[in-house]
């Protein structure tokens, strides 16, 4: 039977899901093989060292780097606070005297003979690691972290912006077709994951934010809205440091459309439930996807399983992720293996789609998305 | 393992990029070499493979499948051939995991910091960051981002020798406060090459002996009038293969497996186009534009320069484009109206999948267009920083260096370029040649005769590393079979009425085709010729085609797929500012160029 392989965003009601949670040098463990966690439990922690700020004392006191020496208050590994002075001369008279007070609390790290210069180092900031999901420590990397695991619904976006969070599913419309407007948001959101359906417009997600929504799911964003919700024009899709008071995950793409009904129904049924929220985004090699990890296995499901999707075969619905029928889904009804010609003259690999109506389609095959079968 | 360089038949050779692995096959026919095969696989340098070896494998077992050639025993090379079984060498680039990332710093972010930026990109290094003494950032500014940054090495130079200690030393403190770590490898510690004033050598070992694996080589710049780049180039390379690759998944048994030593793809692709220059005499222009990057390469002259544009491509980065070409820039080139969240929302879309292509016309046109701007600010890029020295070849007083940087062009003539070299996507698989050749004529604005090919499927990258084993294999192939000539561009430079006549010609072709005709002002005249040939220009008195304003000469024709080109558009070349008119001009161009097929 002829098939192709169409790469698709994963949405699936239960599987087993592995994060691993990694300082960024080395540190403590604050958790052990078996422990069960909760996401926003501390599960290791460093600490980053502090800011360096250089005090160039030889130029502030009018002497050479080698002279500088002798005006020091301080020695290499001393700890001086703020406005403390570090360096003064002892004039005759003393309305010439001169003084270097340090700017900072911090340790003198190296006192340079060379450049005349201090480099003054601050206290450490403790940089906590926290679980992310609830779970199970399964795996542990002395000094780096751990591996969570947990069985639930595992849902990929298209794009999102936004660090981790977490908190309660709560939809707030009753189709994935229909637009999430600023008044569907309520009070009772804040601290939630809101899902929307097609669409959020500016307003709305300045009105999630007012609230202190945890985060936003819908189908897609306007371009613009992304742009002043950021102050900024993304480049390049490498996401998830953004501080902007909510996450937000779009799963289908840039424009109006329909959330995916698989999607909706997954999250529609997990309503009411914790579950964390990623909006960071790589789209690179090594792609990375923003997702929601709803722990914990639904009623209506006995055995969690892995991804089922791969190669596409006839009969398989796609979404088409490209212009002109940019978002629209239909079924495959022929998987031709020759090159064809399509409009603008390139020779492609390309599949037949019927439409709902019945009309049939031809696509490049790198054009569509395979849904959740 | 030693391999007879001179007796080479059979030789297999592959590109481990950011996303594909390419293999081709060159066999000699007779006295010349030939590509024959070519095999494609994934890279497999991320998990869960995490090995680059298995993509190259695979890429390799397609040869084997298409040439019917027995190549792989196992995860084993056979050498040599023999009959159909085998081959004589395996050569090897590679840019995967990222290529080849690198901080720099210098004391004076004009001077030294330029110097070895210079240095680390032609070394085929993406440059992550410049750091100067004068850089405008507060020191702990500076001392923060080095540690945020994850380079694979630091290249630290810093004053001519006898010159300043004091910025180096304050350099090496900074560096050494912030402790960085490399990309790859918890364990190993951080490569640092110091090629700066030697007399600041002592101080430099004090500071970041015991932190760094500290490298010293000679100054890049050892007196201000010269540059000396290919000590701390070389140790570059060194160090990739030593140690930067021993880290990535699966490097260690790449380097075991190939023949001669890996080369960072861009490198390999710089090589290529010097012995191209150098074997045809010709100042050469070659870019790659990738989904993510663009590289561009320049040969003026004896002077090699590399720039790499890490954020221009046509896909993973196509946003980037329109950001920083701005909105207005690539609307311009479009001949139809198109709302601006419409093109705003494609553009991210694009980002978002980016392995979709163009169905229609219109969004051809529109790929075209960022394409156009993604070429022209990485031109730009390129000139900016294409000013300077290369080597001990290059001399100039103090005052050239000085005013290498305020004028920041003085390499790039576009009247003294004779070739463009195109490769990555929108190039070289455009529907139709004409397209590629107008994405870089309106992207470069060619001065005067310029002749322009595409690199049909990116081979440039194993030539370049084959050819540091055996150059004739390498050029024949270069010639025979990667290279797609596309024609000749002539364009005067000059502004003039539209419809005023600035150019007569006249042609003949090795073929004995001739032709004479007009170029009037606005014009795109396109005559088809496979053939070379001669072409007498006398070119009105305010135009110039090469020789000055008004001069007639002869000048070679290069035949090619698409053929002859008279550009009288003008240069400079700006399109018209009422859109009703740019749009009658795009499409007029686009009629002489047949670049679309009809469209709504």
């Amino acid at each position: 039977m002829a098939h192709a392989y169409t790469p698709g965003l994963k949405v699936i009601p239960c599987m087993v899901v592995r994060k691993k949670r990694l300082l960024p040098i080395p540190g403590r463990l604050k958790v052990k093989i078996g422990d069960t966690v909760k996401a926003n439990d501390i599960v290791a922690e460093t600490e980053l060292p502090g800011k360096v700020h250089s005090v160039n004392v030889a130029n502030r006191m009018g002497v050479s780097a080698k002279e500088m020496v002798e005006f020091l208050k301080v020695k290499q590994g001393d700890t001086v606070k703020a406005g403390q002075v570090i360096a003064e001369n002892k004039p005759f008279i003393s309305w010439f005297k001169t003084t270097v007070e340090s700017p900072v609390t911090a340790t003198v790290e190296t006192i340079s003979e060379v450049t005349g210069q201090l480099l003054l180092r601050e206290p450490p900031k403790i940089l906590a690691l926290q679980a992310y999901v609830d779970g199970k420590v399964v795996e542990i990397y002395e000094k780096f972290g751990v591996t969570v695991e947990t069985e639930g619904a595992f849902i990929q976006g298209i794009f999102g912006v936004g660090g981790e969070t977490n908190g309660e599913i709560a939809v707030a419309v009753s189709s994935p077709d229909e637009e999430l407007l600023a008044e569907d948001l309520l009070d009772s959101h804040k601290g939630k994951i809101v899902v929307g359906g097609n669409h959020a417009g500016w307003d709305t997600i300045q009105k999630a934010k007012a609230i202190g929504v945890s985060a936003l799911v819908v189908g897609g964003i306007h371009d613009k809205d992304l742009r002043q919700m950021l102050g900024y024009d993304i480049g390049v899709a490498i996401t998830g440091h953004e501080q902007i008071g909510l996450t937000l995950i779009i799963t289908e793409g840039f424009g109006l459309i329909p959330m995916a009904d698989y999607t909706f129904k997954l999250l529609k049924a997990r309503e009411g439930q914790k579950a964390s929220i990623s909006g960071a985004t790589q789209i690179r090699a090594g792609v990375m996807r923003p997702e929601i990890i709803v722990p914990g296995i639904p009623e209506n499901v006995s055995i969690c399983r892995e991804d089922m999707r791969g190669a596409t075969k006839i009969g398989d619905l796609v979404r088409i992720i490209r212009e002109p029928h940019f978002g629209q889904i239909g079924k495959v009804s022929s998987l031709p293996s020759e090159l064809i010609k399509i409009p603008s003259e390139s020779h492609v690999r390309v599949m037949e789609v019927e439409m709902p109506g019945g009309e049939k389609l031809i696509i490049p095959r790198s054009n569509v998305e395979l849904l959740e079968r | 393992m030693s391999v007879k360089r001179d007796d080479l038949n059979v030789i297999i050779a592959t590109d481990c990029g950011s996303t594909t692995t390419k293999a081709i096959l060159i066999e000699k026919q007779g006295d010349t070499y030939r590509q024959t095969f070519r095999g494609e696989a994934p890279t497999t340098v991320e998990a869960p493979f995490e090995d680059v070896t298995k993509g190259v494998l695979n890429a390799i077992t397609e040869v084997e499948e298409l040439s019917g050639r027995r190549i792989l025993d196992g995860e084993k090379i056979l050498t040599p051939a023999n009959g159909k079984t085998g081959v004589d060498i395996y050569v090897s680039t590679s840019s995967a995991g990222g290529g080849l990332q690198m901080m720099v710093a210098g004391a004076v972010k004009a001077m030294t910091g330029e110097s070895a930026q210079r240095c680390a990109l032609g070394a085929g290094a993406i440059v992550m960051d410049v750091l100067a003494s004068n850089d405008g950032r507060a020191d702990h500014e500076k001392i923060e981002r080095i540690r945020q940054l994850r380079p694979d090495m630091i290249l630290l130079s810093g004053g001519t020798d006898g010159g300043t200690v004091t910025h180096v030393v304050e350099l090496a403190q900074f560096i050494s406060a912030a402790d960085p770590r490399p990309r790859l490898g918890q364990s190993y510690k951080l490569p640092l090459i110091f090629a700066g004033n030697k007399s600041a050598r002592p101080q430099v070992e004090e500071i970041l002996g015991a932190k760094t694996a500290l490298y010293i080589t000679d100054n890049l710049r050892p007196v201000l009038e010269r540059e000396n780049l290919m000590p701390a180039r070389h140790k570059i390379h060194d160090i990739f293969l030593e140690h930067v690759m021993q880290q990535a998944p699966g490097y260690p048994k790449l380097i075991a497996m190939a023949h001669a030593p890996i080369m960072p793809t861009p490198a390999a692709v710089g090589i290529m186009t010097e012995k191209f220059a150098r074997a045809n005499n010709y100042n050469v222009l070659a870019v790659d534009i990738g989904g993510a990057t663009t590289d561009v390469f320049s040969v003026f002259g004896t002077v090699f320069n590399r720039t790499v544009s890490a954020n221009l491509g046509m896909s993973y980065s196509i946003s980037n484009v329109m950001a920083e070409a701005g909105l207005e820039n690539v609307l311009r080139w479009l001949p139809f109206d198109i709302e601006e969240q419409d093109l705003r929302n494609r553009i991210k879309n694009k980002m978002i999948r980016p392995t979709t292509v163009p169905q229609t016309i219109q969004d051809l046109m529109v790929e075209h267009a960022i394409s156009r701007e993604a070429l022209r600010l990485a031109f730009d890029q390129h000139c900016k920083l294409a000013v300077g020295l290369k080597g001990v070849q290059q001399e100039r007083t103090i005052s050239d260096a000085f005013d290498q940087t305020a004028s920041g062009q003085s390499l790039i003539n576009l009247m003294d370029l004779n070739y463009i070299i195109g490769s990555g996507g929108i190039l070289a698989h455009s529907p139709r040649r004409a397209q590629s050749m107008m994405q870089m004529m309106d992207a470069y604005q060619p001065h005067g005769v310029t002749y322009m090919a595409v690199d049909s499927i990116f081979m440039m990258p194993h030539l370049g590393v084959l050819s540091e084993v055996n150059e004739k294999a390498a050029l024949d192939v270069f010639y025979n079979d990667c290279l797609v000539k596309i024609g000749t561009c002539v364009a005067p430079v000059g502004i003039a009425k539209d419809g005023e006549k600035i150019l007569e010609y006249k042609y003949k072709l090795d073929d004995g085709t001739t032709g004479e005709g007009e170029l009037k002002f606005g014009d795109i005249v396109h005559i088809p010729c496979e053939k070379n040939g001669t072409m007498q220009l006398r070119p009105m008195k305010k135009f110039n085609v090469g020789k000055g304003p008004g001069e007639s000469f002869e000048a070679k024709v290069e035949g090619g797929v698409f053929g002859l080109v008279f550009d009288g558009r003008g240069r400079p070349f700006d399109l018209p500012k009422d859109s009703a008119a740019r749009r009658a001009a795009l499409n007029k161009w686009a009629k002489a160029m047949d670049l679309y097929p009809e469209h709504d």
